[in-house]
């Protein structure tokens, strides 16, 4: 397999703070990988120096092309979605509106049928459609993320703790989907998550991240069994 | 009755004018954050083109398209030049900004132009409108114009798909970068459409208050005023805010005993500043909550 992002020596800033410190890792076309760590790691960091949205030195590299150099809007044009903490949702406007603003990079061709595609995918979207996205239910605002997040047909897609404020019948429902996105629409996937029990399950391969370093990597299936592993570095 | 109709009437058509320069003030504001002191001295600058035009002989309504374009552009080349290096830069600095411009514009038309009065046309006519005393046809043409220009912002907005990426960026500028949209050239050719906009309100009163460097200034304040009362965040609340201080101040003009037409301004003033106390968020506006 190859790799489909690459990142090496990896250095982010926020002013004079430094947030990651040589971050290496990469991602296998076709893959799911989580990214672990607690409250202020610095996962949210990487995702946002992927998409370039924090000052970073090192290498990032998107099927071989180097992304560091390209303002955002640029990167997402390449074919990587990103799922921000806090959903990033449009309040104003409809979830229709929302879900157009995930296509807005691509023709018009095809957008009507993905529009329902993610009405099949996530049926409660379907029923809101003409609703102000504000008014929704954090769990439906997470949907409607990543249902726009899919909309731009990804090639990558970066979610940003998506189980964060769910309930755990919701996050369930959630992560079932996103296998069946990784599995059918054949997108790659990096999911930043707290919760790594059920991140670990729909994973192929796990790192864990600590103040800004990965100190830990490996199969997801074999840091889940791995009781030492996971009472030392993800706490259950 | 007549009385009242005629100057409700009367306070639509100029109403309709503060109804453009509100809604230019508010797109600036909405993509910056900034209140464009100068938009007054953009539409002025561009009414002077636009009688430049018609001076070397073109006709009202090529001068009036050709004006519309350049002032887009126009637009679009002072937030580059100007505001797009200023975009980081403290409140006080942009504030400076806006001066600056305003004073190059005022100056700049004077330089060129001259200081003294000049007569505008009026492709309407000034006769009585459908043979009533109540309102002129210029008058209905100024509400006209802005009405289709209204229907014409509406559709954009709410239909094309430029449209949704413009409100995308200026509702939450972050998630819009991460569909892909280039928040920056959305936030100049929100620019371009204030100075467009802006330019029509310009053409459209000048027949009414005579086209000179200093026009616009009084025009500006009534049009800060509506979109305070309208809310600054709120394009629809402009509009309506820009109907009601025309409408109000017509008829405190009339029937307030000692207002006259010298007192007017000053009641734009304390309209500004009592919406500001009672409700900041104006009419129809979202109330902005800042997280610290
Ligand atoms: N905007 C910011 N300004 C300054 N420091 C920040 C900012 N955002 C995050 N940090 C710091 O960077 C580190 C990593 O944060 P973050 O990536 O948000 O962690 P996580 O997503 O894993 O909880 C933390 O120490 C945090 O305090
Ligand atoms: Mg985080």
């Amino acid at each position: 397999m190859t790799a489909l992002l690459n990142i090496k020596a990896l250095n982010a800033y926020y002013g004079q703070v430094q947030a990651l410190h040589g971050l290496e890792f990469s991602l296998n076309e076709g893959s799911v990988t989580t990214l672990l760590g607690a409250n202020g790691a610095g996962k949210t960091t990487t995702l946002r120096a992927i998409c370039n949205m924090v000052r970073t030195t090192g290498a990032i590299e998107f099927a071989g092309a180097p992304l560091s150099s390209r303002p955002t809007e640029n990167i997402v044009r390449l074919g990587i979605a990103h799922v921000p903490q806090g959903r990033g949702t449009f309040t104003t406007m409809t979830v229709e509106e929302n879900l157009e603003l995930g296509a807005i990079t691509r023709s018009k061709a095809g957008i009507a049928a993905d529009i329902e595609r993610m009405y099949a995918y996530f049926p409660v979207l379907k029923q809101r459609h003409t609703q102000q996205a504000g008014t929704l239910s954090g769990g439906e605002q997470q949907m409607l993320a990543v249902a726009r997040a899919l909309m731009l047909r990804p090639r990558l897609m970066l979610l940003d703790e998506p189980s964060f404020g769910l309930a755990p019948l919701i996050v369930r429902d959630l992560f079932r989907i996103l296998g069946k996105i990784n599995r059918e629409d054949k997108v790659t996937i990096l999911v930043v998550e707290q919760n790594a029990q059920l991140a670990l399950e729909i994973a192929d391969h796990a790192y864990v991240i600590e103040t800004g370093r990965i100190v830990m990597s490996g199969k997801a299936a074999e840091i889940a069994d791995n009781e030492d592993i996971r009472k030392s570095y993800l706490g259950y | 009755m007549d009385l009242l109709l005629n100057q409700i009437l009367a306070g639509i058509s100029t109403g309709a004018i503060y109804a453009c320069m509100a809604l230019a003030v508010v797109m600036i504001y909405q993509a910056i954050d900034h209140l464009n002191f100068a938009q007054g001295e953009m539409a002025m600058f561009s009414t002077f083109i636009s009688w430049q035009l018609m001076q070397w002989g073109l006709p009202y309504w090529v001068a009036f398209a050709i004006t519309l374009v350049l002032s887009f552009i126009g637009g679009i080349v002072i937030e580059r030049l100007l505001f797009k290096p200023l975009a980081k830069a403290p409140i006080l600095t942009n504030v400076a900004g806006f001066i600056a411009l305003f004073a190059i514009l005022n100056s700049s038309a004077g330089l060129i132009w001259d200081f003294t009065i000049k007569e505008y046309p009026t492709p309407f006519g000034s006769s009585p409108f459908l043979g009533s005393q109540l309102i002129s046809t210029h008058q209905a043409g100024m509400i006209g114009v802005t009405v289709l220009l209204l229907i014409a912002l509406y559709v954009f907005f709410r239909y094309t798909r430029i449209g949704l990426a413009m409100r995308a960026a200026a509702s939450v500028p972050e998630s819009a970068r991460l569909v892909g949209i280039n928040t920056s050239w959305m936030i100049a050719l929100g620019w371009g459409m204030a100075a467009a906009i802006g330019s029509i309100a310009g053409m459209l009163i000048a027949p009414v208050v005579f086209l000179e460097p200093n026009m616009m200034v009084s025009i500006l304040l009534y049009g800060f005023a509506a979109a305070v009362l309208g809310g600054l965040t709120s394009p629809f609340g402009a509009v309506i805010g820009g109907f009601l201080v025309g409408i109000i101040e017509n008829l405190a003009g009339t029937y307030i005993p000692g207002v006259g037409n010298e007192l007017k301004l000053p009641i734009a003033l304390a309209l500004i500043i009592t919406v500001l106390v009672i409700k900041p968020a104006g009419l129809f506006g979202r109330p902005v909550v800042k997280r610290v």
